[in-house]
């Protein structure tokens, strides 16, 4: 008898899993630039909150809007100002940040100019030599196709994603940043707070100069900084009640040391 | 409750719970299948293997050429094959025929315990470890060397350990018969004992290759994920995998059609495997019967 019943019971236990998940929970899938600090500020939000569970899951900003888009989770995150073609969605900004030039510790060339980038990544400039660092090939890691972080980049520099000639392909932050400790020659763009934070904490990276202007929270709060974004987050229709009180808790003026532990900019009106 | 009657439920039971597992591959299959027709309908799928580039997320040509990727799907099983193949087997003849009892199975334990390591862990290893080392040998490091090597280390126990099984299914009257014969050990290991154990063995390293057109996570954070032909083993790849797992995500319209074609061709480059591998068991048999 038992057997007979085992497979009704498995076939139960599948719907239930790809079922509604309870009230109370709360998903955010998309940017990994915003997705730690939403982890973070998820943390203390399940300590105010009892009962509510925040659940946060990676994968890029354009999987944050496909998601949002479909009702796969509550909000999407974005790195990003939303396109024309996504004005179904309404945008929540949370924070600004800016799109950072990265290289190794040890690299003597600590600035760049839109010109420099450009010619870099389509492979006009190919050697540290010809911007006057030491005779070595450059390695150009580029973000893979539909990261925010590229789509900020290519605004910036006014390429097309079919222009630019890499060395490598890299997903999320980390790995951007974990391919410029490994490699000394190696160029990358990624989250200005996600970078500052890895290189306060002592590891090999630096964050150069663009256009002789430093990337620092101030000149990004200024507007200073030429490659800048919002960091987002994204509903379609109506917001559930708890999503409500998780968008208010992760923009008040309370919370905004959580921001700024980031190194993202806070907004402040 | 007369036997009978317990009989037909534990067979309907049982019939069930087999038919639930082998319909799983169908499911998925139909899924693949049906995220692909939009492709055919629209008549981008000879795309994958006319267009020059793979580059979906470009406004003014987006192209989408599946032959690099697959490409490095199949260079870099090769690579971790001819890393894992002499590893694995030179280690089970060292396994079977010189090792002390009481190593063995230290030995084996330790590949056990490799088989257990998470992909996730390799790739870790691979990204801040192997892919400096090959950075100061030749940039990029992130390469199909390093792929092929971390891919190579992870399927390393199933080669092992299948041709340790295989060796030691050796009916030992044969290798009696060889001693008998006043053959050198040498001779047993070459003459004998591997010929015998051949099918196990070949068993085992299609199964690796099987594991490792389809490894993703280890393999996407060291490949370097340029969708070109590599010009040498330090050159960047993208296999099938990285592309669907780098892609999947997001991906839109044509663009998912496309990556549902990639993945479907994948399942059926591993279902050839599979069943060539199957085919050549059922001949082997025969010819022992």
């Amino acid at each position: 008898m038992r057997i007979a019943l085992l497979s009704p019971a498995i076939a139960i236990a599948l719907v239930s899993c790809s079922g509604k998940k309870g009230e109370g929970t709360i998903v955010l899938t998309g940017s990994s630039t915003v997705a730690p600090l939403v982890a973070d500020a998820a943390v203390r939000f399940e300590k105010h909150f009892p009962g509510r569970k925040v659940e946060v899951q990676t994968g890029g900003s354009s999987r944050g809007i496909a998601d949002a888009l479909n009702g796969r989770t509550t909000f999407g995150m974005i790195s990003r100002e939303l396109k024309p073609d996504e004005a179904a969605l309404t945008a929540h900004r949370i924070a600004l940040d800016g799109v950072g030039v990265i290289v190794h510790r040890d690299n003597a060339v600590t600035n760049f100019t839109r010109e420099d980038l450009i010619n870099i990544y389509t492979g006009k400039i190919s050697n540290w030599k010809m911007l006057r660092g030491k005779d070595a090939p450059i390695t150009v890691a580029n973000k893979a196709e539909g990261r925010a972080t590229l789509e900020v980049f290519l605004e910036y520099t006014g390429l097309d994603s079919a222009d630019i000639v890499a060395s490598v392909v890299v997903g999320e932050n980390q790995q951007a940043i974990k391919t410029v400790v490994a490699d000394p020659n190696a160029i990358a763009y990624v989250s200005i707070g996600a970078a500052a934070s890895e290189a306060a904490a002592g590891t090999a990276v630096k964050l150069a100069n663009c256009d002789g202007i430093a990337p620092t929270a101030e000149n990004v709060a200024a507007g200073k900084f030429p490659i800048m974004r919002p960091l987002q987050l994204v509903t379609h229709g109506e917001i559930p009640a708890p999503a409500r009180e998780f968008l208010e808790f992760l923009t008040a003026p309370a919370n905004r040391d959580l921001i700024e532990a980031h190194l993202y900019v806070p907004i402040t009106e | 409750m007369s036997r009978s009657r317990s009989d037909i439920l534990l067979r309907s039971g049982l019939g069930t719970l087999a038919g639930l597992s082998g319909s799983v591959v169908l499911l998925i299959l139909f899924f693949l299948v049906a995220g692909a027709m939009p492709a055919l309908r629209d008549g981008v799928l000879p795309r994958l293997f006319l267009d020059e580039f793979w580059q979906p997320g470009s406004q003014r040509d987006p192209q989408y050429a599946l032959l690099p990727m697959l490409a490095g799907s199949i260079l870099v099983t090769v690579l971790a094959i001819l890393i894992a193949a002499p590893l694995g087997i030179a280690g089970a003849i060292f396994h079977r025929f010189y090792l002390p009892p009481r190593f063995a199975a230290w030995n084996e334990h330790a590949l056990e315990l490799l088989a257990g390591v998470p992909s996730v862990v390799f790739g870790f290893w691979g990204l801040t470890v192997l892919v400096p080392l090959i950075n100061r040998l030749h940039p990029p490091g992130q390469s199909l060397l390093a792929a092929g090597i971390v891919l190579g280390l992870m399927i390393l126990p199933t080669v092992a350990l299948t041709s340790q099984a295989a060796l030691r299914a050796v009916p030992g009257s044969q290798l009696f018969a060889a001693a008998g014969l006043g053959l050198g050990r040498v001779a047993t290991v070459f003459h004998i004992a591997l010929p015998a154990a051949r099918p196990g063995i070949v068993a085992g390293v299609i199964l690796a290759v099987a594991r490792a057109v389809g490894e993703t996570m280890a393999v996407v954070m060291v490949c370097g994920n340029i969708a070109k032909y590599p010009q040498s083993v330090f050159d960047s790849v993208r296999p099938v995998t990285a592309t669907i797992a780098l892609e999947m995500g997001y991906a839109t319209s044509s663009h998912k059609a496309l990556l549902f074609t990639a993945a479907l061709f994948l399942v059926l480059l591993s279902g050839a495997l599979v069943g060539w591998l199957a085919f050549r068991k059922g001949k082997n048999e025969a010819a022992v019967n």
